[in-house]
């Protein structure tokens, strides 16, 4: 076990690098830079532009831009960001807990709702329950998040007045209230989001239960008088985890990379609003630190996940 | 006859020699119309007026906290590496320049304790120096004096060209001398005549020498005060996370009497303009919004019945067509566009004409900006003094069609007009923005009535606007027939605005497009008319260089003026801020106040 996953992080580094490579051409070739504004600006000399290029680097060869850049991540040093002019790790850092808080909760309640409704769902395939669970799945997951979130400001926020729609991160209260208004301004984004997330992963548990419930152990296990609780959580439901598992694991990147559309919508100062305001003032050093923290958690995410198989399933080998 | 008859005819007018009448007579005898002659007269007087405040709270503090929402967030706080507005929005919370400009385009006193005047002795008659007397007892939130070996300190940080400062430009070629502790003088290589560039308004705000010395020239990005401002605002630094929020407490130890009125301050940054109107107007939860580039329909809507209401500035602000006097489609030495090549079809007056005839700035002011905008015939639009009350535009697609007759262009079988076999086509080409497109539209309906064939393009904006040397769509390339964008006039003296179409800054591959004349336009008359205003002391000559500089452009229509712009903010309806079109929107911060 601790071989295999040796072996794995060991074919992870020369996967990383290739990402990294890619994505830094990627970038470089991409069309305008970080300062076109001062082209437009009349009281900066042609000359100071140039300069502020060949002092970032901005005029060397790709290669040799991509080699500092190697050099200086395995030292720890992420880079700077051109346009506030800070370290990245410090700008990243700002923006994590933010997204934490909000993707991570809607992420747990996704799951608390997709996994009982899928697996009730399963269980009693094309009853009036099933039928309703699929409908509002199908809903939940043809709405996107960017109209979702529109209707909810237009109906709690502007209609009702219930909830702020304008995300802030230095709420003035202290203590218990301090915790209730974090809580009422997160309110909807978290549902938002896991609304659609709770739609596809409902989908995704029920067809996977449906699979598993069907195989000859678990009629053996009925046949032998367990209860049907017994049977559906502790031999059906374990099995068809592996798949929901996957879903999961991968999924688990975009809880640290935020969600780019929702940040927008309610001014979650996270990840994805970081990474879109990154790429539209082509803050090339940002872009790259965020979307190679994205490369190293699929990666590593992936290995979690052959981990757990193996740890669901035994009889998936680790050789 | 701008010359000396003219200062001894003010001059008369001023001793009661001769009546306001008389003059404008005698000016209407030379050829100036009316309002342009009292205009004259008006500048002829004292240099500035200086506007009284409307500013009523009587103690400071007391107002609770102030909230602007602004969609793009400041990103770093050091007044001299503010890359935009936002930035510079940001940084001006904390720190101070010598003076302002108020919504007429008049300076106002910030850290100075005057405005420096030949009355006064700040201003020499040779105009190549000025005198600033600083406010004493002026002290920065750390406790330590302000000073002029701080004002010193800025002009040398500044125009050292290893600090990458962005306000380079303004303190290069001038030299600052301190005289005492209280008195700083600029001197000019030549004749200045807008000498209040340096040390005045966003770009000339001051940063406290005592932390910034040691990170001058190669060190300026390791200053920990770079994200820590210390200044002498209105408001001391608390909080800052880029992109998203700065935070500030009221300075109880400001050096204006009474202010500033609101105990906090915070810019929450992020999302887009519409729904930050919302905040503002509809619903209340914040208190200013700036930048609301946001449909007038959609703002008139949001105003019915909410907490808040748009609220406008004007300066200079131009949205213009401008055409291409060099060939896009032949390639001379590698080069398209090439000033040594004609447009074919663009270089004869009567197609520029027919062009400017065809633009319905009426529809597009009507159907497009609504109160934002409005429609001119000018590329210099302010201030004041400075506008042409000479030039005067007309939506005629029938006078522009005889034009074209006239010019010996003919409808051909497919109703395009041609000539010489040289057919009536026309690229036209503009930034990906909402109201460009619908504008596209409304002229490119015009044209085609009058037999022009024209095919619209849209660049994205970041490369639109970028200096990409590699990107042929670039607006400096030009490698259109005609491109529609805005130039922001952010100065209120129009001496930068108007010296772009100088030919000697024509935009070729020798000078990498760098040149700001991109529609490669050569006129002596122009050319002569801005040597002389920059060279020219005397203001009310200069504005009359100025005003013959812009109509000299609209008689060759190089470029046709569709947008007079205005700034667009937001506000909920008790609260007072003081804004002008020439300058950002914090810039006069310490005035704002709630009505209660």
């Amino acid at each position: 076990m601790r071989q295999y996953i040796l072996r794995r992080l060991l074919i992870a580094v020369p996967s990383l690098l290739g990402i990294s490579l890619v994505l830094f051409i990627v970038l470089a070739l991409a069309p305008g830079d970080p300062f076109s504004e001062l082209a437009t600006n009349p009281n900066v000399p042609p000359e100071v532009a140039a300069a502020l290029r060949t002092k970032f680097g901005l005029d060397d060869p790709v290669y040799l831009r991509y080699l500092h850049w190697l050099a200086a991540m395995l030292q720890g040093d992420w880079g700077f960001s051109f346009v506030s002019r800070m370290n990245v790790d410090t700008l990243i850092l700002q923006r994590l807990p933010a997204t934490l808080y909000v993707i991570g909760s809607a992420q747990l309640l996704a799951l608390t709702i997709a996994i009982p409704v899928g697996v009730y769902a399963a269980t009693r395939p094309y009853s009036i329950f099933d039928q309703i669970a699929n409908t509002l799945a199908f809903i939940g997951f043809s709405l996107p998040t960017f109209f979702t979130g529109l209707l909810f400001i237009l109906i709690f926020s502007i209609t009702l007045d219930w909830l702020p729609f304008v995300y802030t991160t230095d709420i003035k209260a202290t203590g218990f209230r301090w915790m209730i208004e974090q809580v009422r301004q997160a309110i909807m984004p978290v549902m938002v989001l896991a609304l659609f997330q709770a739609a596809s992963m409902t989908r995704f548990v029920r067809s996977a239960m449906l699979d598993v419930i069907r195989l000859d152990y678990v009629t053996t296990a009925r046949a032998k008088g367990l209860g049907q609780t017994r049977v559906i959580v502790k031999h059906a439901m374990r099995n068809a985890m592996i798949p929901v598992v996957t879903l999961v694991a991968l999924q688990m990147p975009a809880v640290f990379g935020g969600a780019i559309v929702t940040e927008q919508i309610f001014r979650i100062p996270g990840i994805g609003s970081l990474l879109i305001s990154s790429i539209l003032s082509n803050d090339t050093p940002v872009v790259m630190a965020v979307t190679f923290v994205f490369a190293c958690l699929v990666v590593l995410f992936n290995l979690i996940a052959d981990v757990l198989y193996g740890w669901l399933d035994p009889r998936i080998s680790l050789r | 006859m701008l010359d000396t008859e003219l200062r001894t005819m003010i001059d008369e007018v001023k001793d009661g020699r001769m009546d306001r009448r008389g003059f404008v007579q005698r000016m209407l005898a030379f050829g100036l119309t009316a309002p342009m002659a009292t205009q004259i007269l008006a500048i002829g007087g004292v240099a500035m007026a200086q506007s009284p405040t409307p500013y009523k709270p009587t103690k400071r503090g007391g107002g609770g906290p102030l909230k602007l929402l602004w969609w793009q967030g400041p990103t770093l706080l050091n007044p001299h590496f503010a890359t935009g507005t936002k930035d510079q929005d940001g940084s001006r919370l904390f720190y101070e320049p010598l003076a302002s400009w108020d919504s007429a385009g008049n300076l106002n006193p910030i850290l100075a304790a005057e405005i420096p005047s030949i009355q006064n002795g700040g201003l020499t008659a040779d105009g190549k120096s000025v005198t600033w007397k600083l406010k004493p007892g002026v002290k920065w939130h750390d406790g330590k004096p302000f000073t002029a070996d701080d004002v010193v300190f800025n002009w040398e940080y500044a125009r050292d060209p290893a600090t990458s400062a962005l306000t380079i430009g303004v303190y290069q070629d001038i030299t600052v001398e301190k005289v005492d502790d209280l008195t700083v003088r600029i001197l000019f290589k030549n004749p200045t005549p807008f000498w209040a560039d340096a040390f005045v308004a966003v770009v000339g705000c001051i940063l406290p020498k005592h932390l910034f010395a040691d990170y001058k020239g190669a060190k300026s990005r390791e200053a920990p005060n770079n994200l820590k401002p210390v200044g002498t605002g209105p408001y001391k630094f608390v909080e800052f996370k880029p992109g998203d929020l700065v935070r500030g407490e009221i300075n109880p130890d400001y050096h204006m009497p009474n202010r500033p009125y609101f105990d906090t301050i915070e810019i929450k940054g992020g999302g887009d303009a519409v729904s930050a109107a919302r905040a503002v107007i509809q619903t209340g939860e914040y208190d200013y919004a700036w930048n609301m580039q946001v449909e007038d329909d959609v703002l008139l809507r949001l105003e019915k019945g909410g907490k808040g209401k748009t609220v406008y500035s004007t300066g200079g602000d131009i949205e213009f067509i401008a055409l291409n006097f060099t060939d896009p489609n032949t390639e001379i030495d590698g080069e398209r566009s090439s000033i040594k090549t004609k447009h074919p079809l663009l270089s004869n007056p009567a197609v520029r004409k027919a062009l400017a005839l065809l633009v319905d700035r009426d529809a597009i002011q009507k159907h497009i900006y609504g109160r934002a905008g409005r429609t001119t015939a000018s590329f210099l639009n302010g201030p004041e003094q400075f506008v042409s009350r000479n030039t005067k535009w007309e939506f005629s697609i029938e006078k522009a069609t005889q034009l074209l007759e006239e010019a010996g262009w003919k409808v051909g079988a497919d109703g395009i007009r041609e000539k010489d076999g040289k057919k009536l086509k026309l690229l036209y080409q503009t930034a990906i923005n909402g109201p460009r497109q619908k504008t596209q539209a409304i002229v490119k309906q015009a044209c085609q009535k009058a037999g022009i064939d024209v095919e619209l393009k849209s660049v994205v904006a970041s490369v639109f606007f970028s200096s990409d040397v590699a990107n042929p769509d670039t607006y400096s390339k030009f490698y259109a027939d005609i491109e529609m964008f805005q130039i922001p006039m952010t100065q209120p003296d129009p001496a930068q605005h108007m010296r772009r179409f100088h030919s000697r800054f024509v935009a070729t591959k020798e000078n990498k497009w760098q040149g700001r004349n991109f529609p490669r336009w050569v006129n002596k008359e122009f050319d002569a008319a801005i040597d002389a205003a920059e060279a020219e002391v005397d203001p009310v000559k200069r504005a009359a260089f100025y005003i013959k500089a812009n109509d000299v452009m609209w008689q060759d229509t190089v470029v046709i003026p569709v947008m007079h712009r205005l700034k667009v903010g937001a506000a909920t309806n008790s609260l007072r801020p003081v804004l002008s079109g020439w300058t950002n929107d914090t810039d006069n911060i310490q005035d704002w106040y709630r009505e209660t």
